[in-house]
C-alpha cells in the first residue's frame, strides 16, 4: 500500500503510566511537505516526533511511516528506516567527544563503507550548506548555540534523509539566526523534496514557513489548517496563542487557592 | 510503638526489595551489554580509546597509591615481625597481603572512583544533552556504539592497573624495609620468592581484580545509562556508582577469597 | 588527543602491565617452583602433619622438588595420608625418608625428603614408607622438661 503520504496517523493514543499524554491524534502528512506541530511547552509535541521516530511505541492506534506500520515494525526494519529519517535536537545533541567534522561525518563512517576522501568531501559541503565549514576543527563545546544547531542540522541532513524532524529548530536563536534556519529548511525541501515535520512553539517564525499547521493542546489536536486559515481561526485556543495572549482558554495561573482565601487564612491547611 | 516497629520492617523490607532489583536491573543490563559487544572487538579503536581514558588516566593515581601502602605495609610488617625476630619476612607480609587482598581491592576502589563516575558522568551527561537519542536516531544502537567500548576499556584496564599497583606495592615495601630500614635483600627477596605462588596468590589475585573489573563496569554504565536526564540526575548517578561499586567490591571479595582458601 | 598518541598510551600502558605481571611472576612469586612441568605422584603416611597444607612445598636439602597436593585422613591406619607431585627429573630411592618440618620457628612447614641407598626408585603412584611426622611443640617442650628432671639422677650416680 504506496501513498502519498509520508506519515499517516489515525487514532493515536499514547500513555506514560496511567498518564495519558496523546489521546486519539489523527494526522496526515504528505510527501515533501513541511508541517508544523504547535502547542504549549509540555503538551505532547516532543512525543508525538519520538513515535514518529521510533523511539516509542504507541499505545494504541495506527501510525504509518514511510509504508511501515511503526506498531509492528522490526529492530531491523526500524533501524534501516532510521537511515532515511532525519532529526534536530533542540539543542543540538551533538557529540561533545568529537570534532564538528567527525560529528558530521559520523553517519557515514557508521553506515557506510565509503573511502575517506569522499566521506571528507561530503562533509565540507553539508558544513558549506549551513556556512560552518571554517569550524570544522573545533569541538562543539567551542561553538556558540546558534552555531552548534547549525551543525547539529548539517549532522541530521548527512545522509539525505527523506523525512526531517525539527524539535523546537527555533528556540533560543536571535531572530537573524533563525531567519537563517528557516531559510536552511526550506532549501533542503525544495533541494531534496524532503518531507520536513517541525515541532515548535514559536508561531510567526514557523507560519511563514510551513505549508500546514497542527495544534495540540493536552494530548488532542485543538485545530489544523494551512497558516492563512490559522491566522484567521476564531478559535479561542488558536487566536490567543498566535497572538499571544496572556489570558484567554490557556490561564495564566496554575490552579491554586485562590489569593483572598489565602489571606484570610480559610484555606491554610492546604497549603 | 508497635505502628513505629512496623514501619521500620517496612523501610528495611523495602530497602532490600530496591537491593534485589538494583542488583537485577545491573545483571540485565550487563547481559545487553554483552549481547551488542561485538562493536568494541570488530572496531577495536574504539575500545582502545576507552582503555586510554579508564586505564591510563588512572596510571597515576594506581602507582602512586600502590607505592604508599607497600610503603606502609613495610614499615609496619617491619614493626611488627622485629618482636618475633622475623624481620625478614617483612617481603612475604608485603607481597602476600598486597597479591591476595589490597591489591585487588585497594585498586579496584581507586577506580570506581576514578573510572567508574567518569564513565558514569559521562554517559549520563550523553543522555541529558540527548546525545543516546540522537545516536539511536541515527540507526545506531548506543549501547554497541558508547556503552560496550567503555565497558569493556574498562574491563581490560583493571587487571592491568591491578598488577601495576601490586609491582609498585612490593617495591614501595622494598624502599622502606631494604633501602631504609637495612633488611638483607637476598632474604627479602629469596623469602617472598618461596612464599608467594603464581597461580594461587597473583593469579588469583588478578582473577578477581578481573572480577571486580565487571561488576565497576557494570554498575557505573547501567548508572550513566539509566541516570535521569538532569543535573541532578546525573551527579545522583556518579554518587551511587563509587557507593554501589564499593560496597559490591567489597562483597565480592569475601565471597572470591572464601572460594579461594577453600579451593 | 590525535589517534596516534593515544594508541601509543595505550601500547605503554599494556607493555607496562605485562612487566608488572613477569615481576609478579618471576621475582615476587616463583613461576618456574610454582610451575613444575612433567610430575610423578607419590603418598605418604604420617602419624602427625601438624600445620602442613595442600600446595606445601616439597624440598629436599633446601631445594624445592615437588608440592603436596592433597591431604586426607586414613580411615584404616588411623593417620594422615599425604599425596604429593615430584619434578619427574629427581627421581628418589625407595626408602626415602619424608618428614615434616618447619622453615624457621614460626615459618610454614613443608615436607622435607631425604634420599635413601636404594637402587630401585620411586615410581609414579609409589608410596614413601619411612616417614616422621610433625614435631609437636608441647611434646618437645614436655621431653624436654623429663630430660632435665633425669639429670641430676644420672650426674649423682
Amino acid at each position: 500500500m504506496e501513498s502519498d503520504a509520508a506519515v499517516e496517523i489515525s487514532g493515536l493514543n499514547f500513555r506514560y503510566g496511567d498518564r495519558a499524554i496523546l489521546k486519539g491524534i489523527n494526522m496526515r502528512i504528505p510527501r515533501g511537505s513541511i508541517v508544523a506541530i504547535m502547542g504549549q511547552s509540555g503538551c505532547g509535541k516532543t512525543t508525538l516526533l519520538r513515535l514518529i521516530g521510533g523511539q516509542l511505541q504507541p499505545t494504541d492506534g495506527r501510525l504509518v511511516v514511510e509504508g511501515q506500520d511503526m506498531n509492528t515494525i522490526s529492530s531491523d526494519a526500524l533501524y534501516k528506516l532510521r537511515r532515511r529519517m532525519g532529526m534536530l535536537f533542540q539543542f543540538g545533541a551533538l557529540f561533545t567527544d568529537l570534532t564538528v567534522f567527525e560529528n558530521v561525518a559520523f553517519q557515514m563512517r557508521e553506515h557506510t563503507d565509503l573511502p575517506e576522501s569522499l566521506i571528507k568531501d561530503l562533509t565540507l559541503l553539508k558544513l558549506e550548506a549551513v556556512g560552518l565549514r571554517g569550524v570544522r576543527n573545533k569541538m562543539p563545546s567551542e561553538l556558540s548555540g546558534g552555531m552548534a544547531r547549525r551543525v547539529a542540522l548539517a549532522r541530521a541532513i548527512a545522509l539525505d534523509p527523506m523525512i526531517m524532524m525539527y524539535d523546537e529548530p527555533f528556540t533560543g536563536l536571535d531572530p537573524i539566526l533563525m531567519g537563517v534556519i528557516a531559510q536552511l529548511i526550506r532549501d533542503l525541501n525544495s533541494a531534496l523534496g524532503t518531507t520536513s515535520i517541525i515541532v515548535t512553539h514559536d508561531v510567526q517564525e514557523s507560519l511563514r514557513l510551513v505549508d500546514y499547521v497542527y495544534f495540540v493542546s493536552e494530548g488532542v489536536i485543538v485545530a489544523e489548517g494551512t497558516p492563512d486559515e490559522i491566522r484567521a481561526s476564531k478559535l479561542p485556543y488558536v487566536h490567543q496563542f498566535v497572538w499571544g495572549e496572556m489570558d484567554g482558554p490557556v490561564p495564566f495561573h496554575y490552579p491554586a487557592p485562590s489569593m483572598q482565601q489565602l489571606l484570610t487564612g480559610n484555606s491554610l491547611h492546604s497549603w | 510503638m508497635l505502628n513505629k516497629l512496623r514501619r521500620e520492617l517496612e523501610s528495611i523490607g523495602s530497602l532490600s526489595l530496591d537491593l534485589i532489583s538494583g542488583i537485577g536491573a545491573v545483571f540485565v543490563f550487563l547481559l545487553l551489554t554483552l549481547r551488542y559487544s561485538g562493536t568494541s572487538f570488530q572496531r577495536f579503536s574504539l575500545t582502545i580509546r576507552e582503555i586510554f581514558y579508564s586505564g591510563v588516566l588512572s596510571l597515576i593515581i594506581i602507582l602512586v597509591s600502590g607505592l604508599f601502602v607497600g610503603m606502609v605495609l613495610g614499615l609496619q610488617g617491619y614493626e611488627t615481625l622485629q618482636t618475633y625476630g622475623s624481620s625478614e619476612s617483612v617481603g612475604v607480609l608485603v607481597a602476600l597481603s598486597l597479591t591476595r587482598e589490597l591489591g585487588p581491592v585497594v585498586s579496584a576502589l581507586l577506580f570506581a572512583s576514578r573510572a567508574g563516575s567518569a564513565i558514569t558522568a559521562e554517559i549520563g551527561l550523553m543522555k541529558a544533552t540527548e546525545q543516546l537519542s540522537a545516536m539511536e536516531m541515527m540507526a545506531i544502537n548506543p549501547i554497541a556504539r558508547v556503552v560496550g567500548p567503555r565497558f569493556w576499556g574498562g574491563v581490560i584496564s583493571m587487571p592491568i592497573l591491578t598488577a601495576m599497583f601490586i609491582g609498585t606495592g612490593v617495591l614501595g615495601g622494598y624502599i622502606i624495609a631494604v633501602l631504609l630500614i637495612g633488611v638483607d635483600s637476598g632474604a627479602f627477596w629469596s623469602q617472598m620468592n618461596a612464599a608467594v605462588d603464581v597461580s594461587h596468590d597473583v593469579l588469583n589475585g588478578l582473577l578477581k581484580s578481573f572480577v571486580f573489573g565487571l561488576a565497576i563496569c557494570s554498575i557505573a554504565t547501567y548508572q550513566g545509562y539509566s541516570a535521569a536526564p538532569t543535573a541532578e540526575g546525573v551527579s545522583g548517578a556518579t554518587t551511587r556508582t563509587v557507593v554501589s561499586s564499593s560496597l559490591a567490591i567489597l562483597a565480592l571479595d569475601l565471597v572470591l577469597t572464601a572460594f579461594m582458601l577453600k579451593g | 588527543m590525535n589517534r596516534a598518541t593515544l594508541n601509543l598510551w595505550v601500547g605503554i600502558f599494556v607493555v607496562g602491565g605485562f612487566i608488572a605481571l613477569l615481576f609478579l611472576a618471576f621475582k615476587v612469586g616463583n613461576f618456574s617452583s610454582g610451575n613444575l612441568g612433567e610430575t610423578y605422584g607419590v603418598s605418604a603416611h604420617f602419624d602427625n602433619i601438624g600445620g602442613l597444607k595442600a600446595g606445601a612445598p616439597v624440598k629436599s636439602s633446601g631445594v624445592l622438588v615437588g608440592r603436596v597436593v592433597a591431604i586426607q585422613f586414613d580411615t584404616k591406619k588411623y593417620d594422615a595420608l599425604v599425596t604429593m607431585r615430584l619434578d619427574k627429573r629427581i627421581p628418589f630411592s625407595n626408602d626415602t625418608i619424608a618428614s615434616v618440618l618447619t622453615s624457621g620457628i614460626l615459618g610454614e612447614q613443608y615436607v622435607g625428603l631425604e634420599s635413601g641407598g636404594e637402587p630401585e626408585m620411586l615410581k609414579d603412584g609409589g608410596e614413601v614408607t619411612h616417614t616422621q611426622g610433625a614435631v609437636v611443640l608441647e611434646k618437645l617442650i614436655g621431653q624436654f622438661f623429663l630430660s632435665k628432671s633425669q639429670e641430676p639422677a644420672e650426674a649423682s650416680k
